[in-house]
């Protein structure tokens, strides 16, 4: 498997670790005294284990069992590859670090932050796309 | 991989870069409000992802890895299978389109056909969830 895809799948499931447990004190909210912030937790809690979990898990299998794109370079463009994969991470945890505080108290600070993870975010998704989108090939 | 799988693969990346552009400006939305009735394209964002990206895409790989037959068409009635590729598509239109315009009809009528794409394609496929032939 190729490092890329490695990186990709224990990447997927840290978050998945991380996505359940943030699922532990959404749950908890009603049995435990939590700080306030975690009752804005939810949109985190879906994107890290739709985005960080799901998303990265299938990128991480494609770009790996995909049909090549040639001989010579049967991944496509692997630094548009590695970067899909640097904002794609980066996006997420800035969105996961500033979209709960931003829901609590609203500062354009924060916000700024949390424009720059959505971004990145569809940057490092539609450069992974493009770059998949060759190797989907008819035999 | 078949034409056919080629056809789901491409179509649910398709949804997924339109997914992941309707997610981007809602969270834009969040940090520099520009639009307040982005919010409302909430159930387009999760029909889109949900079937048009993962479910598409895990009917497309499947339609193209599970084991074929040895006789016969080896991968069952392809106008069945190409059948529900059309039907689940314009059925997550239907339910994505309902969502701007308002029509409840559009979306029960997208949820039907939907419904009956996957029947289709379980038809198929069905008989390929074997140890061996």
């Amino acid at each position: 498997m190729p490092l890329l895809s490695r990186l990709f799948l224990k990447t997927s499931f840290i978050y998945l670790a991380v996505g359940l447990i943030l699922g532990i004190l959404l749950a908890g909210q009603a049995v435990w005294n939590l700080p306030g912030f975690v009752s804005a937790l939810d949109p985190v809690y879906i994107h890290l284990l739709t985005v960080g979990w799901l998303t990265l898990l299938i990128f991480g299998v494609a770009y790996w069992m995909f049909p090549k794109y040639s001989m010579e370079r049967p991944h496509g463009n692997d630094q548009i590859s590695w970067a899909a994969y640097f904002l794609l991470n980066i996006g997420l945890i800035l969105r996961v670090l500033t979209e709960p505080l931003l829901a609590q108290n609203f500062n354009s600070f924060l916000a700024g932050w949390l424009v720059i993870s959505a971004l990145f975010q569809w940057l490092g998704g539609i450069l992974f796309i493009a770059n998949l989108w060759k190797r989907v090939k008819v035999k | 991989m078949p034409r056919l799988s080629a056809w789901f693969v491409r179509t649910s990346l398709a949804y997924l870069a339109i997914g992941f552009t309707l997610g981007s400006l809602m969270l834009i939305n969040e940090g520099l409000p520009f639009a307040p009735q982005l919010t409302n394209v909430l159930p387009a964002h999760i029909e889109i992802l949900t079937m048009g990206w993962v479910m598409q895409l895990a009917l497309g790989v499947a339609y193209w890895i599970l084991p074929r037959f040895s006789r016969g068409l080896p991968r069952g009635n392809v106008v069945v299978a190409w059948a529900s590729l059309v039907l689940i598509n314009t059925g997550i239109l239907f339910v994505a389109c309902s969502v701007f315009i308002q029509a409840a009809g559009l979306s029960l009528l997208g949820r039907f056909l939907e419904v009956v794409s996957i029947l289709l394609f379980i038809s198929v496929t069905w008989r390929r969830v074997r140890s061996s032939f």
